[in-house]
């Protein structure tokens, strides 16, 4: 409330770049004084990032390598070795591009069927705020969504039994198990894409194709050797970005896997929310701080690969 | 399609790869909307059940819009419920009075913080939430010290979360206006600098701050992870807690919040597309919508 008073408060104070100073080390001193004062201005939204990002961020840091007495120890870091938690990782990855892969794929399809239709027109318009809802709308409400369709007295499930007498249940509870989590993370993901990748087509200039058909190139010709090299960088950057989506995620997994943390975030959650053992709370930060390097790994592949595209869809 | 990719092709040719991409089209959105619309469906279907086995009801949607039986028979439901609009409604302001000033101020004032401004509102997007909260955690035992337990002291937490997204939408805003020559001017006609900001930056960027709102709105209503970890409650919360007890009750709830998000983000998408009849821009409508780093990220 008081941040935008801030700045009129200090307005009086920083008249120095306006008034023609004559000595040079008169205009710095006042320059100081104008910087200082303008520093005031950002110093309430200065304080939440640091309350809540900053510190947040160096207490899973620092934890990782802190044991239950604040001491330095590489034994919370070391505990990412044992297998359980490996598997947790492994399986995570594992989801993560699985449905990065999958989901780019349907959602290059969408994008690119939805980029031939009229900009601006409904079906687009309708596509792309459907896209957004469901790309952000994961977490519980999907997992609801889900168990309401495949569940054990799920619409599907219903009818699949009243009229072919097969019981998708034969197996056992898929749904709420890994193969479960590929189902329901895709249902966010090809969203997610067509959401990223649809800019990248628009790019695509239709003078292109026309160079290609004036030269003889046929339609398997151009999307070889002129549309699929100019899309690619965007594409793989895409499924980074669908990676870091998937592997990050919780809330689904947490509303709808009733047993057991198969991946790193139930993981997390378990370490920290069950039964305080001594040093449990230091082994999450480290998982957290492992989950980090990751997606911190992932997003710099993809700013690398942005910083490529954005030479060509300007 | 006419428009874009008609003019200087070769008749015939182009007109037949038209018919076929909007063959391909259709059939495309086709198969993909069953998928997409499958679990609505079955969640519609799945509220309306009879408890007898046979036959439809809306008992259940009756209980949801009687706010009196609602609060008799599920009160945590309302008290999430509750605690998600006061949530929006702090964090959005929160985002307004904190993130938005301060954006304009560093532009004017301060441009040698705009990348270590940059890098703070988007080092959300590589600390997952479930990790924040990790680092949360001490944090609101100090909070709650100061300020009580209330869920509402989690607007704190949601405005960092929605930083990446409001920031972007909001740079893309400022980035369309020249705020430099707008607040000289201001300046040189007597202006102070929080007229600069509030009259005369303010609504210049006003699509952009309304799009950053929409956005705020819809991560929060969706939050599951921060609020259950710090056994906080806001209706995703509630929801989950419901789902083991009456889960019919606990869908229509789902089905209410996803279709509210899908009528927000249609209206912000119509705000984008009447901004763009004004102005040269490209498509504002998807860059505001993309809720994920379309841009660049570092």
């Amino acid at each position: 409330m008081s941040s935008s008073a801030l700045p009129a408060a200090a307005a009086p104070n920083e008249a120095a770049p306006a008034t023609e100073v004559t000595t040079s080390g008169g205009r710095r001193g006042r320059r100081v004084t104008a910087t200082a004062a303008s520093l005031i201005g950002v110093v309430p939204f200065g304080l939440l990032v640091t309350f809540f990002l900053a510190i947040p961020t160096l207490v899973v840091i620092i934890g990782s390598f802190l044991d239950a007495d604040n001491r330095f120890t590489l034994a919370n870091v070391r505990g990412l070795a044992d297998d359980v938690v490996l598997q947790a990782y492994w399986r995570s990855i594992w989801i993560s591009a699985v449905t990065a892969v999958v989901g780019a794929l349907l959602g290059a399809l969408v994008a690119h069927a939805v980029s031939t239709a009229v900009e601006g027109g409904v079906l687009r318009r309708v596509i792309t705020a459907a896209c957004g809802v469901l790309a952000q709308f994961g977490g519980v409400t999907l997992a609801f969504a889900f168990l309401a369709t495949f569940g054990f007295t799920g619409f599907v499930t219903v009818w699949l039994q009243n009229t072919f007498g097969v019981d998708p249940y034969g197996a056992g509870g898929w749904l709420t198990d890994t193969p479960g989590l590929l189902l329901v993370y895709s249902y966010f993901q090809i969203p997610l894409m067509v959401i990223v990748f649809l800019p990248a087509l628009d790019g695509l200039r239709p003078q292109w194709r026309e160079a290609t058909e004036t030269l003889g190139g046929s339609t398997v010709a151009y999307w070889r050797h002129v549309a699929g090299p100019i899309l690619l960088p965007s594409f793989l950057g895409g499924m980074l970005l669908l990676f870091a989506n998937a592997f990050s995620a919780y809330a689904t997994a947490k509303a709808l896997i009733s047993q057991g943390s198969p991946i790193v975030p139930l993981k997390i959650d378990a370490a920290i929310s069950g039964e305080v053992i001594s040093g449990q709370d230091n082994i999450a930060k480290a998982m957290a701080l492992g989950m980090v390097v990751v997606v911190a790994v992932v997003l710099w592949l993809y700013a690398r690969l942005q910083r490529r595209t954005s030479a060509w869809l300007r | 399609m006419a428009a874009v990719t008609g003019g200087t092709r070769p008749g015939s040719l182009g007109r037949r790869r038209r018919r076929r991409q909007a063959v391909q089209r259709w059939v495309v959105v086709a198969v993909t909307g069953v998928f997409f619309l499958l679990p609505l469906i079955a969640m519609v279907e799945f509220t309306t059940r009879a408890p007898s086995g046979s036959g439809r009801t809306l008992d259940v949607w009756r209980t949801l819009a009687d706010v009196g039986r609602l609060s008799e028979q599920y009160p945590d439901l309302l008290d999430g419920v509750t605690a998600s609009a006061g949530l929006v409604v702090l964090t959005v302001l929160l985002m307004l009075v904190l993130l938005v000033p301060t954006m304009i101020w560093v532009r004017l004032r301060l441009p040698w913080l705009r990348r270590p401004m940059e890098f703070a509102c988007l080092l959300p997007l590589t600390v997952p939430a479930i990790v924040l909260v990790v680092g949360l955690a001490p944090v609101y035992a100090w909070v709650a010290y100061f300020l009580g337990p209330s869920s509402l002291t989690l607007c704190f937490a949601y405005t960092v979360l929605v930083l990446p997204y409001a920031y972007r939408a909001i740079d893309t805003g400022l980035s369309a206006i020249d705020v430099r020559t707008l607040s000289e001017a201001a300046r040189s006609l007597g202006a102070g600098w929080f007229t600069v900001i509030a009259r005369v930056v303010l609504p210049n960027i006003r699509s952009a701050v309304l799009s950053a709102s929409f956005l705020s709105v819809a991560l929060v209503l969706g939050e599951f992870t921060v609020a259950n970890l710090l056994s906080r409650t806001n209706v995703q919360v509630a929801i989950n807690l419901l789902g083991k007890r009456d889960p019919s009750i606990s869908v229509a709830v789902s089905l209410t919040s996803l279709v509210i998000a899908f009528l927000l983000l249609l209206v912000l998408s119509l705000a984008g597309v009447r901004r763009r009849s004004r102005g040269p821009r490209r498509r504002p409508d998807q860059t505001v919508l993309a809720a994920t780093p379309v841009q660049e990220i570092s």
